[in-house]
């Protein structure tokens, strides 16, 4: 089924075709429309729409949800979603399945409220204190809101760990057809089996099967770094094992994660990358490139963290423009993969336009 | 770990030892005056309330309640107030 | 057969005991008020959240799914599992720096949305945990770490905040009051509403010590005595002072949280 709808809207419609049946939100631009839509569709498929008091209350309204068995979510952009760093640490900590949308304006502070930016990158990978593993992912249009809050709700159930969508001003806010889709897959959280179990035992997949609070199992559940019973216990073994299995959970497993586009890769001895709404700009001067005859293609990450093995891609590569809004973030890890990496940041405000990108690609 | 109790007709009085911290609540809230702090050291270093007094306890809950450290309790006779 | 287990056993955690608490806090005796409360309720429905904070460790002492989690925030994560799952009761417990300086604002708006949770502060006067610094319930003049020349700020009236903001049920015991706190702590879960009690408990080793006593017991004898029972007081005359008004304060009718989502739905 076709709508003409902005991507905030996408982002609500497939949190809700996941099987999303919590929100807690504050509202925030460009965020708003998210909780807005929540507001309406919630209700609607039996499920609860909360506006709290903040943004601390929001995710915590969340994370407690998530405990009583429910898929939940809240949408903010940088202000708030920098209020809710602690408790994004707790929910890695716990592992508390939750799903955060941020949907980037420029920064820092106040910044400017209605424009785009893409500065929160770093922030979502390690805004909170601590070691932890998040996943974050970079959807660039309004289909993408669609499709990858669903994969985001996904991947938070399967690896008991929040997911963060990075969005930003424009993909939130650009209207397009986009495909509700008839059939999504669905995930879900693996079950205990019996009331004996050790509540953060994990499996082999090292993830702990979750029990919810109702169930009779009368677990506890801590911020404090715990044994596999749930258990607070003040050691570095227990603090090793454990922050070890919170990261390797994610990082050993990035392989069923990671996801990008790859563009006229194929000839090309020109790279750029770029995700997020930045990436129509760079796919449209790829484009451009190629007619004036340079063999330009474009990386564009759907994930950016985990950091995907994108070496092999691009270590070959005569040239690598990273192009982003902000002052390199995701640049400080790429240009590991080849020694020839250029950035063109920005801080925000209005995308790269494709002659600017262009101008820069024929310079490099 | 060391429990101890003492009965009279109305009923059982236990303290695990290990769990007391020597606040001395139970000793001063006890209506009756029956007991006292013991001579016995725990091994965290407190001393335990006694029972000196055995038959003067009235099994009345109040250094039940009081504890913080669920260490001290009693336990009423089940035949008293049938057979009474 | 002599039952020889403490008869509140089954509700504790028995592998953690002996609880963290210094000899002498009144945390434990408050405890064991809730748990005798709970005695009787369908535990696999009853879920207990706290937040940081020697009160915050209770959580991990009651045998129920037991959540502890960011300092301040236990009220919001205990109406996402309420409203996620309205079958649950809900308890939140902390202490006064937790649940009314940096989650002040949580407790105020759960307050006015007469959400069904069951909200329980420790009121010892201080931030035990880290050491006895000054809280928003200390009393003016009082020493503590971050008041070596003695408060200079108003405490707050956590009861009368509570019903200012929307409470239904709001009740004051200390931890001398056993039996009252008990039977409060019932009536409070029981509650189908935002029922608050304020339990006036004592922290000897950071606020007794560095104000003049010389025990929990000292303490404990001294806030018995200071204690006047005035149920439903004019709330304007409850301050804590040299008298400690305690009591039933308020329990009124008002439609829920829950109940008024279904009104509108
Ligand atoms: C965000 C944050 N700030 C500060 C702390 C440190 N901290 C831990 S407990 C506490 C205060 C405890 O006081 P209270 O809530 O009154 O509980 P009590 O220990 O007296 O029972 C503070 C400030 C923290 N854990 N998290
Ligand atoms: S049961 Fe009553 S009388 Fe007996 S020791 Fe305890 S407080 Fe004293
Ligand atoms: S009240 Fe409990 S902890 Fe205190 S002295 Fe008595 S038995 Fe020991
Ligand atoms: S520091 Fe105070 S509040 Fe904390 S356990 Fe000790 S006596 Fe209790």
């Amino acid at each position: 089924m076709l709508e003409f709808i902005n991507g905030d809207v996408a982002c609500a419609e497939g949190a809700i075709a996941a099987g999303c049946r919590f929100f807690g939100g504050y509202p925030i631009t460009p965020s708003t429309e998210i909780a807005e839509r929540m507001a309406l569709r919630l209700p609607q498929v039996g499920g609860a729409f909360m506006q709290m008091e903040d943004e601390l209350a929001s995710i915590m309204c969340v994370l407690g949800a998530s405990w009583a068995g429910k898929k939940a979510m809240t949408a903010t952009s940088g202000p708030g979603f920098s209020l809710m760093q602690e408790s994004i640490g707790l929910a890695a900590m716990t592992e508390t399945p939750c799903v955060i949308v941020d949907v980037q304006r420029a920064g820092p502070s106040t910044g400017l409220p209605t424009l785009v930016a893409q500065g929160d990158v770093m922030q979502s990978r390690f805004g909170s204190h601590g070691d932890y593993r998040t996943i974050v992912l970079a959807p660039a249009n309004a289909q993408e809101m669609y499709d990858l809050t669903i994969r985001a709700f996904n991947l938070s159930e399967r690896f008991r760990t929040p997911v963060i969508v990075l969005s930003d001003e424009v993909c939130g806010h650009i209207t397009s057809g986009v495909d509700l889709r008839e059939k999504v897959d669905i995930e879900n959280r693996k079950k205990p089996g019996s009331s004996e179990c050790l509540p953060f035992k994990a499996d082999e997949d090292l993830i702990p099967p979750m029990a919810v609070a109702g169930e009779g199992y009368r677990f506890h559940v801590t911020g404090l770094t715990h044994n596999e019973k749930g258990y607070p216990v003040t050691s570095a073994e227990v603090q090793q094992a454990l922050v070890t299995r919170l990261v390797d959970k994610v990082e050993k497993r990035k392989g069923e994660i990671v996801d990008a586009e790859f563009f006229m890769l194929d000839d090309a001895d020109m790279c750029v990358i770029a995700y997020g709404s930045e990436a129509g700009s760079a796919k449209k001067a790829v484009k451009m490139a190629r007619e004036k005859g340079i063999k330009a293609g474009l990386l564009r990450p759907k994930v950016l963290w985990p950091l995907g093995n994108f070496e092999d891609y691009v270590k070959d590569m005569k040239k690598v423009l990273v192009v982003e809004l902000n002052s390199g973030q995701f640049y400080s890890d790429a240009k590991c993969w080849n020694r020839n990496t250029k950035l063109l940041g920005g801080y925000g405000g209005e995308l790269h336009r494709p002659d600017d990108i262009l101008k820069v690609m024929e310079v490099f | 770990m060391s429990m101890k109790s003492w009965q009279n007709q109305r009923g059982f009085l236990f303290l695990k030892e290990e769990r007391c911290k020597g606040c001395g609540f139970c000793i001063d809230l006890c209506p009756k005056k029956v007991l006292r702090q013991s001579e016995v050291m725990n091994a965290k270093g407190y001393h335990p309330p006694e029972l000196y007094d055995v038959e003067g306890c009235i099994m009345c809950d109040i250094c039940t309640e009081i504890c913080p450290d669920f260490a001290i309790y009693r336990y009423r006779s089940k035949e008293r107030g049938k057979n009474a | 057969m002599v039952p020889q287990e403490h008869p509140l056993e089954q509700l504790l955690r028995s592998d953690r005991m002996p609880h963290i608490w210094c000899p002498g806090c009144g945390l434990g005796t408050d405890l064991g008020c809730y748990l005798r409360a709970l005695s009787g309720m369908d535990l696999d429905k009853v879920a207990f959240v706290s937040g940081i904070g020697c009160s915050g460790r209770a959580a991990g002492y009651v045998a129920v799914d037991s959540f502890h989690v960011t300092h301040g925030r236990g009220i919001p994560f205990a109406i996402g599992l309420k409203v996620a799952n309205p079958e649950l009761t809900v308890t939140v417990w902390g202490g006064d720096g937790d649940i009314f300086a940096i989650g002040g604002n949580h407790f105020i708006h759960a307050a006015r949305r007469n959400i069904e949770l069951n909200v329980i502060c420790i009121n010892n006067a201080i931030y035990g945990m880290t050491g006895g610094q000054v809280a928003p319930s200390t009393p003016l003049r009082a020493k503590t770490t971050t008041t070596p020349y003695g408060n200079y700020e108003h405490p707050f009236n956590f009861s009368y905040m509570a019903a200012a903001s929307g409470a239904t049920y709001v009740a004051r015991w200390t931890t001398a009051h056993t039996k009252e706190l008990t039977k409060s702590m019932r009536e409070a879960l029981e509650w189908k509403g935002f029922s608050f009690i304020e339990v006036i408990s004592m922290c000897p080793t950071t606020f007794g010590r560095r104000n003049g006593f010389a025990d929990g017991l000292e303490m404990l004898k001294d806030m018995k005595a200071r204690s006047e029972v005035k149920n439903f007081p004019d709330l304007e005359d409850t301050d804590i002072g040299e008298k400690i008004v305690v009591g039933k304060f308020v329990e009124k009718e008002k439609r829920s949280y829950l109940e008024e989502v279904k009104q509108w739905r």
